[in-house]
């Protein structure tokens, strides 16, 4: 579904202030799959997320979506196919404009936008059923200003919107991580809902290693732009927080001692 | 005293598309653009050369508009494309427009005294029609003084602004017109859901200018000539009406606001007209009238909603008090 070949992306070269971003980075994503990312600041998880999304073109390697080549693609038209959550809850939805035209706008997410009414009646209907799967009673609410939601609400409309039209990839980029742990807590469940429901392939970046374990079925690990650890299947259901650490310890410790080597 | 009211009113909803215009750059995509001081002399100057050289005066009113809107659409590629700031990049355009409109006139001012426009084909039709009468015999059935002029112009102005009005409110409610307020809202957001922002902030500035431009090549027709200085702050011209009417008449649904805006437009002129009239203002005070009319609508409404806000504060505070007594005296 999503593949990745030995991307790389270099920012501000050959000045001192050079970052690898990401190095000759493979990644292949199988239709239906949840990905989970996780790696300190400056791993490069967002430089991944921008390069998939098409915020970012790499310096060199191959990005393709349904063995479609997308590098070239800019990020409105690759859009089409990719559901985007922010961190940011305010960045997912117009604040001034209502509830149920910020659906109509997903709606028309991967058609031709046209110059017919973007709500009707009967997709008034729709909008209404698909918000009360979220059960926070904003179905009653199809006219109010997005603006006047809560955070957390916000957020659960963002991951309806990017989520309903059912998009090829869905990419979530710490879009728990600017809620309180209650919010942040229903706003996993529904991830995990509609992740199930759609069978979505999904690319979630995180900064809790909690939840990286508890969602998905594969874990990567990122480190210094390279994807140093990646775990699927039975061997992830048993990862606690101390094995993933230790194993962090493990690989980082060896290149440290490799690097001395070098050094020496 | 009628007469030159009655004429605000015409001249008011002439300019009317003008705001609406403004309000689509200004309130829809929150882009600041100047363009609109040059694209409405655009729109007078085309039309005018246009009749002049023997157009029909609907085809030439069209060719006006259509160049303001080339010119918006111009204005756009410079933000988008060249990454030129919104502001800088209207400038830009403004007094590129100030030369090209001299160009395409030829001269400074196109005389239209003596041809058929708009109005006065029209104007024939309208005579046989006997509305004027009809309107006539209302206000002075309504205890006005005797009023002989024409409702000419006011009608067809009123009629073909809210026309633009509805169209205007509809295309905000279509798809493309709902991701195009949301370019103005929050263009990441659009961005990540499939709507090519540059492309709608082109259409959109285009849009608005080839309103301006319409208005402008009304104008001309209406007052006879087309200037290449007419257009020195019609930005200006454009906030206040949008700015005053948002503040009288509200802006909760985008078919309020465009009403309001239009509502505006009118009273701005209203006001313009009726402080022309006080003995020691002249008209080269009318941009520091402008200006004052903006201020005022800007802060009037601030200060009435801190004032209710006191006031409602000092209630709850009374009541709180009150209630309290009453817990000391039943004690």
């Amino acid at each position: 579904m999503l593949n990745l070949k030995d991307v790389s992306i270099t920012f501000n070269e050959e000045t001192p202030d050079e970052k690898r971003a990401l190095q000759s980075v493979d990644l292949e994503l199988k239709k239906g799959e949840f990905v989970t990312v996780i790696g300190s600041n400056g791993a490069g998880k967002s430089t991944l997320m921008n390069v998939v999304s098409g915020s970012l073109i790499p310096d060199v390697g191959e990005v393709m979506i349904d063995d479609k080549h997308v590098v070239h693609l800019p990020e409105y038209k690759r859009a089409s196919f990719i559901g985007r959550v922010f961190q940011d809850p305010m960045a997912g939805t117009a604040p001034s404009m209502t509830i149920e035209e910020n659906l109509a706008m997903a709606y028309s997410r991967d058609k031709k936008r046209k110059l017919i009414p973007g709500v009707t009646k009967k997709r008034r209907e729709m909008y209404r059923e698909y918000l009360e799967s979220l059960n926070l009673g904003l179905e009653d609410r199809l006219n109010a200003r997005v603006g006047l939601l809560s955070g957390g609400e916000r957020q659960a409309l963002s991951l309806l919107m990017a989520t309903f039209t059912e998009p090829h990839i869905l990419m979530l980029d710490e879009h728990t991580a600017a809620l309180d742990p209650s919010r942040a807590e229903l706003i996993t469940e529904i991830t995990a809902d509609v992740v199930k429901k759609f069978e979505l392939t999904t690319l979630m970046v995180t900064h809790n290693m909690q939840q990286a374990l508890d969602l998905g079925d594969r874990l990567i690990m990122m480190d210094k732009g390279q994807i140093i650890f990646d775990v699927s299947g039975e061997e992830k259901q048993e990862l606690t927080i101390k094995n993933l650490l230790d194993e962090f310890h493990r690989i980082r410790g060896k290149q440290i001692e490799s690097d001395r080597a070098v050094l020496g | 005293m009628l007469i030159s009211l009655f004429g605000a009113f015409e001249s008011g909803a002439i300019y009317a598309l003008m705001a609406l215009g403004v309000y689509l750059s200004f309130r829809i995509l929150h882009f600041p653009d100047l363009t609109v001081d040059g694209s409405f002399v655009t729109g007078a100057g085309v039309a005018g050369v246009a009749i002049v050289g023997g157009m029909s005066p609907i085809l030439a009113t069209l060719l006006g508009a259509f160049a303001g809107f080339i010119a918006g659409c111009i204005t756009g590629v410079l933000h988008t494309k060249g990454k030129i700031n919104a502001l800088l990049a209207g400038i830009l355009m403004m007094i590129a427009l100030y030369s090209i409109n001299l160009r395409l006139m030829g001269q400074p001012t196109v005389s239209m005294l003596n041809e058929s426009t708009l109005f006065t084909q029209i104007q024939s039709w309208w005579v046989a029609s006997g509305f004027d009468a009809f309107f006539n015999n209302i206000v002075l059935s309504l205890g006005a003084e005797r009023f002989s002029g024409t409702w000419l112009v006011f009608s067809v102005m009123i009629i073909l602004t809210l026309m633009v009005k509805v169209f205007l409110d509809y295309f905000l409610k279509t798809e493309v017109g709902l991701a195009l307020r949301a370019t103005g809202d929050n263009q990441k957001m659009i961005r990540s859901l499939s709507a090519n922002t540059d492309g709608l902030i082109i259409i959109g500035i285009g849009i608005s200018n080839g309103l301006v431009a319409l208005s402008g090549a009304l104008i001309g027709q209406y007052g006879g000539f087309a200037n290449v200085n007419m257009g020195i702050g019609m930005i200006v011209i454009g906030l206040a009406s949008v700015i005053i009417g948002e503040a009288l008449f509200g802006k909760r649904t985008i078919i309020i606001a465009t009403l309001a805006v239009i509502g505006g437009a009118i009273v701005y002129r209203i006001v313009v007209t009726m402080a022309l009239r006080v003995d020691f203002l002249d008209s080269g005070d009318m941009k520091l009238i402008t200006a004052v009319l903006v201020i005022a609508a800007l802060v009037a409404p601030r200060m009435i909603q801190a004032r209710k806000e006191k006031k409602r504060r000092l209630q709850k505070k009374a009541e709180l008090l009150q209630r309290k007594e009453g817990e000391v005296h039943s004690a």
